[in-house]
């Protein structure tokens, strides 16, 4: 099984949904029961095989390399290999998504969004998973680079064809934006292939893509290129978080998206710009972060700042959910900037509570809607009147969205505040300092929004046109089933985060250790900033 | 008498390679065979000229592969007609498009009734001043071969005689192909006067070193600007958008491609064979027909409402993709050559897969205005899924075959590690973005729109003849995109024989 696993583990999961997809495409689509178990089968048996790998991973106990490689050829001619591989930074995010798609399947099981048609919709989303696992276990550079790009084209259509009212405007938006990055993204690549120093691979010396070997050999890219490559990447991937103020698309397509989509995309999709600082940009181009660390910092405090104001000016609940992950986001990047383990590490954390927290949050907008067919928070409330179990559940997702001690949020925001008061010794402590501050008070304005959102929402009395609404209903099994497994994960990371902390932490440690280690002597910061 | 000619003016026929120029044999017996057949059997072969099309070209790919196996170059009369690798790939890749283009052609000219013998005859006849481009290393033969493509394009684009659009579409074609030749002339007769010999390996020998005169910038710049003409790139585009609107559009599909590629070919020969010492004239030049090309194409196809015309620019701008590459050809070498190839052998597929729907959804909308595909998902899902992987893989989405052929381009740009590059590199970059939005604009009428209420929404029948295009065109897309070692196989190491 180990065996099995180690050559296999990665590929089949990424590549099932595929070939799940291309057997319902040769199915006529007036069978859509058949697609409905298909989708289900696929996505099951790939969170199946999540599991395995999970239980190999903590079996094989090496957290902090990378499990379960391969590496074949692939395009020789430009240096690209077929290398994939996952450690305790990507492992987590890619079980995340292995859990989220299922979910998402069973979720829609009875209610499809207009123009229904259950098997396009599933295809996408099948695309979509493989887009999304590959990115995590992609360990070269273009491979990364076009799982990263195979993501667009299903949320298009997805957010295009079963989106709002202003679907099209959405769509458009969303996937220029991304395109706009990942262009440049591109050329960064690029130039780093071509300015890092060759490496030898198999008794050659040629130059890579392999994220592997990149930390070492980008290490004599003068710093004023590394500076300039590593701009190509926070465009790529910043826009991708979004941080501010390349945001604009973010609230636009989650407000349109179908809840499907909405859930992947604030689960799985805004994690990959952050795991791209994380994997790529930060550990290749270490002189060059911490040069635009301060930036970075920055802008995620505004985002932090202005994501919370923007919830504040909501009436559209939706939309409300989708600012308050700009603010949410700000938090990951501002662990990010600290360039220390620590920081880091919330980030990683950040990004799994996010995913989970307002992945259910979107779950619930999408219930809330399709019960009232209205997300304008002026015409809602009563929710705990009406559907109680729902309404609780919406108070316990605020509440651990907002960071409450013992739900899986607050280990997303609270270390990250920790670290920016510590930053990397390269880094200016004051400047860092004042957005530990200024970050502390966006937590206040977040609990003030999503404690008005829920005062708005569920308390209170039914207003009079949904008061006999026989639509309205707690919620059904279907929910139920979609919404278990990511409330109890809430729970149990918030109060045991060593789950994760400790599957990251040395992956963390490991991937950064040619700048990070030396971080707490001080040399190598220090070094490069004295360079 | 004339028996003593020959001695009179003491010619020597040259050696013939009987295997090397098989391939443009081939093309002539055929489409002599095809012209014949019309005067034998008159109306009654009019059934079979498509399919004898057809299986000629097939058979002139087979000294194509023959001749691959060999390996060696081959080199005839002093240097001017060579058969290298560069010239194999590129004769088989005409050769193969010229297949899915009779393909496309089969209905259309036969339910149009089109005067079919007469059509493929020329069709093969420009095929052949394709084929025979692909191995021309002299001044007159880069010449005859070009006018030998054109001639029968301009007539072809004139074939739906009752149309006036059709006829425009032709003058104009022919007007600004005479033009640019034209041009290309006097530029090609001061680099003769310089090099005092058509063979561009002399010319090479005769312009490089030292400070280029007058004389050398001007030529160099005339036969750039005349083969800008036959690649429609910016601002020489002018005539593409009214000829393709009107021309018959397997012929457009035709020329998007196979004459567009032809035009690269002699480009990169020239830039290659002819003047590799003066990359500081043709360079800067090239960067700013790039620049101009990628941009302004882009531009202008973003307030099209014409498939037709929106495929006219995006064909500027992905003109202007191809033209990079040559712009730091100097800085690199042979890999802008390979960069240039990769993209115009996926362009080839990507974009008569396009044209290929866009011949199929006009058989039941008879129009070519993008709103006349709203709500074809509805009715012919298999068809929008196709024309949707064609659109995006013209838009370079991974993993559709397009993404490799943009990834080509940018890494030979980054790869010259100038400003010049770098700057090209960003350019190409936000114009790939700006390339999407008119891309996605057909997509989102396919899938977002409502189909109209008056149109018919009975399920598309497509003919075999098309399906089996689509069919090619298809798989090439998907193959080159998830593997594209199937086309960097070819792409590798010294194509061009150089002297």
């Amino acid at each position: 099984m180990g065996e099995f696993l180690n050559d296999w583990g990665l590929s089949i999961p990424t590549f099932l949904p595929i070939i799940g997809a291309a057997v319902m495409l040769l199915i006529p689509k007036d069978r859509e029961q058949l697609h409905k178990l298909i989708a289900l089968a696929t996505t099951v048996a790939v969170a199946v095989f999540g599991l395995l790998l999970l239980i190999q991973f903590i079996d094989n106990d090496n957290y902090g390399a990378l499990n379960f490689v391969v590496d074949k050829g692939w395009i020789d001619v430009i240096d690209s290999r077929y290398i994939m591989g996952v450690d305790g930074i990507s492992l987590p995010l890619m079980l995340l998504t292995m859990l989220i798609v299922p979910l998402c399947v069973i979720y829609s099981w009875n209610h499809f969004p207009e123009p229904h048609n259950p098997k396009a919709f599933l295809m996408l989303l099948l695309i979509l998973e493989t887009g999304m696992i590959g990115t995590f276990a992609a360990q070269d550079l273009i491979l990364f680079f076009v799982f990263f790009e195979v993501v667009l084209l299903p949320m298009y259509f997805m957010i295009g064809v079963w989106g709002g009212e202003n679907r099209r405007y959405a769509a458009i938006k969303f996937f220029l934006f991304t395109l706009f990055g990942s262009a440049l993204m591109l050329v960064s690549f690029l130039a780093l292939y071509f300015l890092a120093d060759p490496v030898m691979v198999g008794g050659e010396l040629t130059r890579t893509f392999d994220m592997r070997l990149l930390p070492e050999a980008a290490a004599g890219i003068a710093k004023s290129s590394q500076v300039w490559v590593f701009g190509g990447m926070f465009l790529g991937f910043g826009i991708k978080v979004p941080m501010f103020p390349f945001h604009t698309w973010l609230p636009d397509a989650h407000t349109e998206a179908p809840t499907v989509g909405s859930v992947i995309l604030a689960a799985v999709l805004l994690k990959l710009g952050t795991y791209g600082f994380v994997r790529i940009a930060i550990p290749i181009l270490p002189e060059a972060a911490a040069e635009w660390a301060p930036f970075i910092g920055l802008l995620a405090v505004i985002g932090i700042i202005y994501g919370a104001l923007g919830c504040l000016a909501q009436r559209d609940l939706k939309r409300l959910v989708a600012f308050s992950s700009v603010a949410h986001m700000g938090f990951v990047m501002l662990g990010i900037a600290t360039l220390t383990d620590f920081g880091i590490n919330a980030a990683v954390f950040g990004m799994v509570a996010h995913g989970l927290i307002t992945g259910m949050l979107f779950f619930l907008a999408g219930s809330v809607k399709e019960r009232y067919h209205t997300l304008d928070m002026s015409r809602l409330g009563g929710l705990l009147v009406q559907a109680p179990r729902m309404g609780w559940i919406l108070g316990f997702c605020a509440m651990a969205s907002l960071g409450l001690p013992g739900l899986a949020g607050f280990w997303g925001e609270f270390p990250a505040i920790l670290a920016s008061y510590n930053p990397a010794e390269v880094l200016a402590e004051e400047t860092f300092r004042s957005y530990m501050v200024i970050a502390a008070l966006g937590t206040v304005l977040a609990a003030g929004y999503l404690l008005w959102m829920l005062q708005k929402t569920a308390f209170g009395t039914p207003r009079e046109e949904f008061a006999n609404d026989p639509h309205v209903r707690d919620a059904t099994v279907s929910e139920y089933l979609a919404w278990a497994p990511l409330l109890i994960l809430i729970l149990v990371l918030g109060v045991y985060p060593h789950l994760l902390f400790g599957a990251t932490d040395p992956a963390v440690v490991n991937s950064l250790s040619e700048c990070l280690d030396s971080v707490t002597s001080g040399t190598c910061f220090d070094a490069a900033a004295g360079k | 008498m004339l028996s003593s000619l020959p001695s009179i003016v003491g010619f020597v026929r040259p050696d013939i390679d009987w295997h090397a120029v098989a391939p443009e044999l081939t093309l002539l017996g055929v489409g002599a065979v095809v012209t014949l057949l019309d005067i034998v059997l008159l109306e009654r072969g009019r059934a079979y000229t498509s399919a004898l099309a057809g299986i000629g070209l097939l058979v002139a790919l087979i000294p194509i592969v023959t001749l691959a196996a060999d390996g060696t170059t081959r080199e005839m009369f002093g240097g001017a007609f060579v058969v290298d690798d560069f010239a194999l790939i590129l004769k088989a890749m005409f050769i193969v498009v010229a297949y899915i283009v009779v393909l496309l052609s089969t209905n259309y000219i036969a339910e149009g009734d089109y005067w079919e013998n007469e059509y493929y005859g020329l069709l093969l006849a420009s095929v052949m001043g394709m084929v025979l481009m692909a191995s021309a290393r002299d001044l007159v033969t880069i010449f005859v071969a070009l006018e030998l493509l054109s001639i029968p394009a301009y007539l072809m684009a004139t074939w739906r005689k009752a149309d006036p659009r059709s006829n425009e579409a032709g003058l104009k074609y022919y007007l600004m192909g005479v033009f640019a030749s034209a041009i290309m002339l006097y530029g090609m007769s001061l680099l003769f006067g310089l090099a005092g010999d058509t063979r561009l390996a002399a010319i090479s020998d005769a312009v490089s070193g030292g400070d280029p005169n007058p004389v050398v910038i001007l030529g160099i710049i005339f036969v750039i600007v005349g083969f800008a003409f036959k690649v429609s790139g910016f601002p020489f585009h002018t005539w593409a958008p009214d000829t393709y609107e009107g021309a018959p559009t397997p012929v457009t599909a035709f020329l998007a491609v196979a004459s567009k590629a032809a035009g690269f070919v002699a480009l990169m020969q020239l830039v290659y064979a002819g003047f590799p010492g003066r990359d500081d004239v043709y360079q800067p030049l090239l960067w700013i027909l790039a620049v101009g090309s990628m941009t302004a194409g882009n531009l202008i196809a973003l307030r099209q409402e014409n498939i037709v015309r929106l495929m006219a620019y995006s064909g500027v701008s992905q003109a202007g993709f191809m033209l990079a590459p040559l712009a730091v050809a100097g800085d690199i070498g042979g890999d802008a050559l390979s960069a240039v190839i990769i993209y115009v052998l996926i362009y080839a597929a990507m974009n008569l897969g396009a044209f290929a729907v866009i011949i199929a959804v006009a058989r039941r909308t008879a129009s070519g205005e993008i709103r006349s595909y709203a709500g074809l998902f509805k009715y012919a899902p298999g068809m929008t899924i196709l024309m949707t992987i064609f659109l995006f893989s013209l838009a370079g989405i991974p993993p559709l075959g397009g993404w490799f052929a943009k990834f080509a381009v940018f890494r030979a740009v980054v790869e010259a590690n100038t400003g010049w590059g770098y700057s090209l590199a960003a350019i190409a970059a936000v114009n790939s973005v700006i390339a999407l939005f008119y891309y996605a604009k057909v997509a989102r009428m396919m899938w977002f729109e409502d189909a109209p209420e008056e149109a018919d929404t009975t399920s598309l029948r497509v003919p075999p003849s098309l399906v089996a295009a689509l069919g090619l065109t298809a798989a090439a897309t998907l193959l080159f995109g998830i593997y594209p070692a199937a086309i960097t196989h070819f792409t590798e190491g010294t194509l061009i024989a150089l002297p």
